[in-house]
């Protein structure tokens, strides 16, 4: 690619370099987070995290690991800064977003540390583009100190089952209620709307289902308004874990297959809405 | 009320609610002996539709015991919570094996519960008015003009109207010719206007009966959503209509299924053929006198009340209360009906006159009878017509 050779000699004043073939592999990743404009990056050796937080309730983690790329080189033990989202997107699919068959935008990315905006190159059929994005002040991110040796439940099935019913949810409902239960009705979604209350259960032995790890029943409530834009990363992915910890806090967890096979992860984490009275159960 | 639509059928159960979804905001459910019966009316009440499924398009029908004034329980829920059960039709076709419709009028609920593929289950518990019948009054054996064609025809004719397009004027000639064009209100400049027309040869139809020429506009929205119904079942359609200003009505008949829309057309001041505006007037019910809606589109079932109106107004013509605010026409007696003056003893009180519609569209005339009544004091057709209350427009 003449794009490297050309630009190898200022290569060491930076303290990331990364490498694409296919801007596809990152851009389609991060519209799975895109529910809010700014976003953290941290990277380390190996990869970058991209994380959107919203509300204080609901954060919003993009894995893009080092094996992704093609090239790779980080000079210092982390590198962070935020940066908003909906420009790099923009930057990102500079090209548009459905290439023609067989052909695709090669990314080099490049930050030259705090202070200094992202410089992107992108190349498609010949043509280079830079684009330099303003990076910002750092701030700190949610800890929902979700641990895994706290989680209660945990259901791993197939995306395909979900997202239909993610797309058709009642949004005139204020929350979308998750129960989960070693008994009937094992795994239920819930929504209480203007027009009246719908439930969807999934049985354990569903085919739908690969995993199912329940240990106590379960039932907590999450704003609608904050789960919705997990449908995002939901449509992208193959199969999609769900957990719930000991606070009734929610983890998503979905398993995305880009176009060259390679999986990626996208993770969301919710709080719960309120505490259910037994009456309401 | 039970009834469960297995395989195919849910998806034509989802369509009929696409199609009614087109007509108005309220699905008026209605379990009968003859099946469940799906309505819907659109505002300014110049569309209605009525879906009848037979029993046996159900693997289970129940209609359900009737209460103890020997009714069964109507009920109306929002169009859209209903059509949202139902919203994705691909993936109806796709997961859902088996939906399973109960009315539960205790807990206040009529569940839809669909059955997927994997053995999911969606549950929609969607809340329900009680209501009075809806039915829209109509005799297609009074319109002078009949077509009969595979929907497809008709689908590959409107395809060529702009979307946008409001109503479309259907013309008659004796001599077999048949044409669509889009219709054009008076404010519009002609000469600045496409006008698409299509003439459809006779052969086209699988049945023309035009006893006279006439040409009659209606609203496109809804027929379209008929013909979309009508094309994925794979029914031909009929037509039934007159002289403009009287309703349209087309038909499917399957022996699963009928399909009925009413469509309101708009009346032709220049048309000869048109007949002489009419008083309105409603029969007070309950003490209360209902919005008035013009008597020249009575027929049909409730052919009888209408006719005890037509004697008593004929008979006490002079005498009627006039109303103080709006003119007030007589009656044209021979604009429904010719001979067959009904000698039907009238005990009703005195028809009321009302207001005119205002609008472009007249009004249908829609029967809204009261269950009780109709089952406590009445052993007949029932005499009670009214126009419905506007309970649900609030």
């Amino acid at each position: 690619m003449p794009l490297s050779t050309q630009l190898e000699t200022a290569d060491d004043q930076y303290v990331l370099v990364a490498s694409l073939d296919n801007v596809r592999n990152l851009s389609n990743i991060l519209k799975a987070i895109h529910f809010k404009d700014h976003a953290t990056c941290f990277a380390t050796r190996n990869g970058i995290k991209v994380t959107v937080e919203n509300a204080k309730c609901v954060q919003a983690n993009a894995f893009i690991q080092a094996g992704i790329f093609q090239e790779f080189i980080i000079q210092e033990e982390s590198v962070m800064f935020r940066i908003n989202l909906a420009v790099l997107l923009d930057c990102l699919t500079i090209f548009g977003t459905n290439s023609l068959p067989g052909t695709s935008t090669a990314l080099r990315m490049c930050y030259r540390g705090y202070g200094y905006p992202l410089t992107l190159f992108l190349e498609e059929g010949g043509v280079v583009t830079v684009c330099k994005i303003n990076t910002q002040e750092p701030e700190e991110t949610l800890d929902f100190d979700f641990c895994s040796t706290n989680v209660v439940n945990k259901i791993i099935l197939q995306s395909e089952g979900l997202r239909e019913a993610f797309a058709e949810l009642d949004m005139t409902s204020e929350v979308l209620q998750i129960t989960m239960s070693p008994d009937k009705p094992y795994f239920r979604l819930s929504t209480f709307g203007n027009a009246g209350s719908a439930h969807l259960d999934y049985p354990k032995d569903s085919d739908l289902i690969e995993a199912f790890h329940c240990n106590q029943t379960q039932t907590n409530r999450y704003k609608i308004s904050l789960l919705k834009p997990s449908t995002k990363a939901l449509g992208l992915s193959c199969k999609v874990s769900i957990r719930t910890d000991n606070r009734g806090f929610l983890s998503l967890q979905y398993m995305i297959r880009n176009e060259d096979g390679q999986i990626c992860f996208v993770e969301y984490y919710c709080c719960p809405d309120e505490d259910i009275t037994d009456s309401e159960l | 009320m039970r009834c469960l639509v297995t395989g195919g059928n849910v998806k034509v159960l989802g369509k009929a609610v696409h199609s009614l979804s087109r007509i108005g905001d309220e699905l008026y459910v209605e379990p009968t002996e003859d099946g469940l019966s799906l309505r819907a009316v659109n505002s300014s009440r110049s569309a209605y539709a009525c879906f009848l499924f037979a029993p046996l398009f159900f693997q289970l029908y129940e209609e359900g015991s009737p209460d103890p004034d020997g009714e069964t329980f109507r009920c109306k829920v929002l169009m859209k919570s209903f059509l949202g059960v139902f919203r994705s039709l691909p993936s109806l076709e796709k997961t859902v094996e088996k939906c399973l419709i109960s009315l539960k009028p205790r807990a206040s609920r009529l569940v839809v519960q669909l059955h997927c593929k994997y053995g999911v289950t969606k549950t929609h518990n969607l809340s329900f008015q009680e209501c009075e019948l809806l039915q829209a009054v109509f005799d297609k054996e009074l319109c002078a003009n009949a077509l009969h064609a595979p929907a497809r025809v008709l689908v590959d004719a409107v395809v060529h109207f702009p979307v946008t397009l409001a109503e479309v004027t259907l013309g008659v000639s004796p001599a077999g010719k048949v044409s669509f064009r889009n219709y054009l209100d008076e404010e519009t400049e002609p000469s600045r206007t496409m006008v698409t027309e299509l003439c459809l040869s006779e052969d086209e139809f699988q049945d023309v009966r035009i006893q006279q020429q006439s040409h009659v506009t209606f609203c496109l929205k809804e027929f379209r959503g008929l013909l979309s119904f009508a094309e994925s079942s794979n029914l031909p359609l009929n037509i039934y209509f007159d002289c403009p200003g009287r309703p349209a009505i087309f038909t499917l008949s399957d022996p699963l299924l009928e399909v009925h829309l009413v469509l309101a057309t708009l009346s032709d001041p220049n048309s000869s053929l048109e007949v002489p505006s009419t008083t309105l007037r409603a029969r007070p019910a309950n003490g209360t006198f209902p919005p008035a809606v013009p008597d020249d589109d009575f027929s049909g079932d409730d052919i009888d009340s209408y006719m005890i109106a037509m004697e008593t107004t004929c008979e006490e013509g002079p005498g009627l209360p006039s109303s103080p605010t709006f003119p007030q026409r007589r009656p044209h007696p021979g604009a429904a009906l010719e001979s067959e003056s009904s000698s039907l003893e009238s005990d009703q009180e005195g028809a009321v006159p009302g207001t005119p519609p205002q609008k472009k569209f007249r009004s249908l005339f829609f029967g809204s009878v009261l269950s009780q009544s109709q089952a406590g004091t009445h052993t007949g057709p029932s005499q009670d017509v009214l126009a419905e209350d506007s309970e649900g427009e609030s």
